[in-house]
């Protein structure tokens, strides 16, 4: 009976521990939070048709020259790009960040940022706005 | 006449020698995808390729390997479209190499891209005005029709259409060839290019460089499996090699002499043929010296034309001297600056008015070699699994 | 060939042809103010074939040893000096010019010739080589797979292929390893109706050998100037209207 017992107990505890290890990846990503009233589109859109969205964007900001903030990457870099205890910007594509951390739960290769920039650029004018002209 | 009825048959593959040179193709093969790691991982930094000289080594190997793919199908259209008895035996071999040949070389080019990685978008989204997007119909058609042409051969039930399927396998490779030379030959802003000729000339180094191959693909198998390869086959070959290597040189020279003739050529042509260095060098002793006198006089010379070394010989210095040549084309070619301000020196920070030099690094070297690696391998495994080979081709077989 | 569609606004905006240019006072550099005819296109318009963006060099006033247009493009766009001047891109570069005959000197600005009928774009396999409506050649850099097919067409060596990793870019400049690239005419500043880097830094020099604009626009500065003086393409002979013209040479 009591042999019993302490088998039932220790399978139990292995169990709990087991289950305490796997927390972190059952949990989800963990994203920082953003900066801004709100994103452009409700979070459940984002979450299924961002890449939708970038992509269109692209499309149409390269071969059209169309320059809106709105679905731009460096819309989103500007508000999800978190800031270290240095104050200095961390890439989006950095562990743990923005990007990277959901990519990498999901395991979805991205083929951004070779090309293009991680952070926001400080004292640059932000998108959408008219230069100075 | 039952002697002479042709019996195909898988080599056995079963004796030490298949095997270590099954594991040599292999390690070729797999060198070339490090290589091709190492160069995508790093960044084309670690070539000897630069923003001069923007196409290498890797590119001289698989546009030969390309040109000679086509050209290796040349025995097997002789025999079905050209309906010559005496090369049948030989036409399985000869699409076999042809596919081999071209895979190896679409392999190589396609590993030294600067992303290889979107291959899936060069296969979907296509600019039909690019005669590179052409070629990727033209070379995936000819792997598909070439492919077909051998069922035609290998089912008896579809033998009645070797020869339809063969001759239009035919005017496939004629265009495929057609538009390699033309890659080169529509460039309008290179000095030594923006030539028609250049199409042309490429189909009939093509029939050059794919006969001096198939050659020795034939001699090293029937050599290595003890099988009986007689000296009058080849000898019809080495008649036909020589007529080819005699035609390439006449397009060579036409291709100059009219660059001659008008000053505005003056410039390059003087580079090429005198003052480039390691491009004159590989133009007059590759092309010229290995690639075109010597194995014309290994084929044409009473007295040594007879011997089977000779035609070997010449036939590996006839893949030699087409290495050279396509080195000469692509590199040669850039190393010579653009000419915008004819009649002008000019200099900048970005070569401009410049030779430019190229040192190719070990990593070109080796993904370029390994195109070969990979036509071979195909092949070596091709005829084991599938009777692409005659039993024998001795005289009493061949003789038509 | 490409799956881009024409966004969808062209019934509802108006594009503002060249009547509706506007003349605008431009802070080209501290202290430096010039007044320029500008057109305002607004942030959702796409472009149109309205414009055609062009260049006049004037290589009389191009100053030997002058590098500011080129140091302004690399600091724009991120362009940095490795030490390895083979593989480093250049998307301007001066070069010099000494005539065999007469040994007279010119120098003068090289770059994207922004040509009507672009060799690289004729070439690329993908479509990744494009020139825009309003005359911009570019490359698209999603779909380039570094064939360098391009700049083996392109006649004045205006291209560059990024040999090595890239880090930092500019967020208005992508630029990545394995990809070409070269001069976009700063398409991220004049769509916003400001001027090319190397424009405003030529003028800030007060050189001001650079002049940019709408060559569809008879009004423009570019226009009236290209009609006035003699200006000639580079490589005319290949008939491909280019959009950068020089004088001088």
């Amino acid at each position: 009976m009591t042999t019993h017992r302490t088998t039932a107990f220790l399978l139990s505890g292995s169990l709990f521990l087991g289950l305490a290890l796997t927390a972190n990846a059952l949990s989800g990503p963990k994203i920082p939070q953003a900066r801004g009233e709100k994103c452009v589109e409700p979070v459940e859109m984002m979450r299924r048709n961002h890449m939708e969205f970038l992509k269109h964007k692209r499309d149409a900001t390269m071969r059209w020259g169309i320059r809106t903030e709105k679905h731009s990457l460096v819309g989103c870099i500007e508000c999800h790009a978190a800031k270290g205890e240095d104050g200095k910007y961390i890439p989006v594509n950095d562990p743990d960040q923005a990007c990277r951390s959901c990519h990498d739960y999901t395991a979805v290769t991205m083929d951004c940022f070779s090309c293009h920039a991680t952070v926001p650029k400080e004292g640059a004018a932000p998108a959408g706005s008219k230069g100075d002209s | 006449m039952s002697s002479k009825k042709i019996v195909f048959l898988t080599i056995e593959g079963k004796s030490l020698g298949f095997y270590f040179l099954l594991g040599v193709f292999a390690l070729m093969v797999l060198a070339g995808l490090g290589a091709s790691y190492y160069m995508e991982h790093h960044g084309h930094v670690v070539t000897g390729m630069n923003n001069q000289i923007v196409w290498g080594m890797p590119h001289v190997f698989a546009v030969f390997l390309i040109v000679a793919a086509s050209g290796a199908l040349n025995v097997a259209s002789i025999s079905s479209a050209f309906g010559k008895v005496a090369y049948k035996p030989l036409a399985r071999l000869s699409a076999l190499l042809a596919i081999t040949l071209l895979v190896g070389g679409l392999v190589v080019l396609v590993l030294d891209l600067g992303r290889p990685d979107r291959l899936i978008v060069a296969m979907t989204r296509y600019n039909f005005k690019s005669i590179f997007a052409w070629n990727i119909y033209l070379y995936i058609g000819f792997i598909g029709v070439v492919a077909a042409y051998l069922w035609m051969m290998f089912e008896q039930r579809m033998n009645r259409f070797t020869s339809a399927v063969g001759t239009f396998a035919f005017v496939w490779r004629f265009i495929l060839t057609t538009g390699t030379g033309s890659i080169f030959g529509f460039i309008v802003a290179r000095q030594a290019y923006d030539a028609a000729l250049l199409a042309p000339t490429f189909v009939i180094m093509s029939l050059s460089f794919g006969t001096a191959v198939f050659i020795l693909m034939l001699h090293f198998i029937y050599s290595m499996t003890g099988r009986e390869l007689g000296d009058l086959l080849v000898g019809r070959l080495r008649n036909l090699l020589s007529i080819f290597v005699a035609a390439v040189f006449y397009m060579t020279l036409i291709f100059h002499l009219t660059n001659l003739y008008g000053t505005q050529h003056h410039g390059v042509e003087r580079f090429l043929l005198l003052e480039g260095g390691v491009f004159t060098q590989v133009f007059w002793i590759g092309q010229i010296g290995i690639g075109t006198l010597a194995p014309l006089a290994l084929f044409w010379l009473p007295g040594i034309n007879k011997s089977r070394g000779s035609i070997l010989l010449g036939s590996l210095m006839v893949v030699i001297g087409g290495l050279s040549q396509i080195f000469v084309i692509i590199i040669g070619a850039q190393a010579y600056p653009l000419t915008l301000f004819p009649g002008k020196t000019v200099s900048s920070s970005f070569f401009d008015g410049a030779i430019n030099t190229y040192s190719p690094s070990l990593p070109e070297w080796v993904l370029g070699i390994s195109g070969f690696g990979i036509a071979l391998l195909a092949t070596l495994i091709a005829i084991r699994v599938l009777p692409f080979l005659p039993q024998r081709l001795a005289d009493a077989q061949t003789e038509s | 060939m490409s799956t881009t569609k024409r966004p969808d606004n062209r019934g509802r905006r108006r594009f503002l042809t060249a009547a509706g240019g506007v003349t605008a006072v431009a802070t080209i550099a501290p202290g430096v103010r010039l007044i320029q005819r500008v057109l305002a296109k607004e942030d959702d318009q796409a472009v149109s074939s309205a414009v055609r963006w062009g260049m006049l060099i004037n290589t009389n006033k191009c100053a030997t040893g002058c590098n500011d247009c080129v140091t302004a493009c690399n600091s724009e766009h991120g362009l940095r000096d490795t030490g390895r001047p083979d593989t480093d891109p250049q998307w301007i570069r001066k070069v010099k010019l000494v005539d065999d005959q007469t040994g007279k000197e010119t120098s003068l600005p090289m770059m994207c010739q922004h040509c009507e009928k672009p060799p690289c774009a004729d070439v690329c396999p993908t479509g990744a080589s494009f020139r825009r409506t309003d005359g911009v050649v570019l490359v698209d850099k999603h779909i380039c797979i570094g064939c360098r097919y391009c700049m083996m067409a392109c006649p004045y060596k205006a291209r560059s292929f990024v040999h090595e990793t890239l880090t930092d870019q500019r967020p208005w400049s992508p630029r990545g390893k394995g990809t070409v690239e070269a001069c976009t005419f700063c398409v991220h500043r004049v769509d916003r109706g400001q001027q090319p880097a190397c424009v405003e830094a030529c003028a800030g020099a007060d050189h001001g050998a650079l002049v940019f604009g709408n060559l569809n626009d008879p009004k423009s500065e570019i226009s009236k100037r290209a009609k006035a003086v003699s200006s000639r393409q580079i490589r005319a002979d290949l008939d491909l209207n280019t959009g950068v013209r020089y004088e001088g040479v």
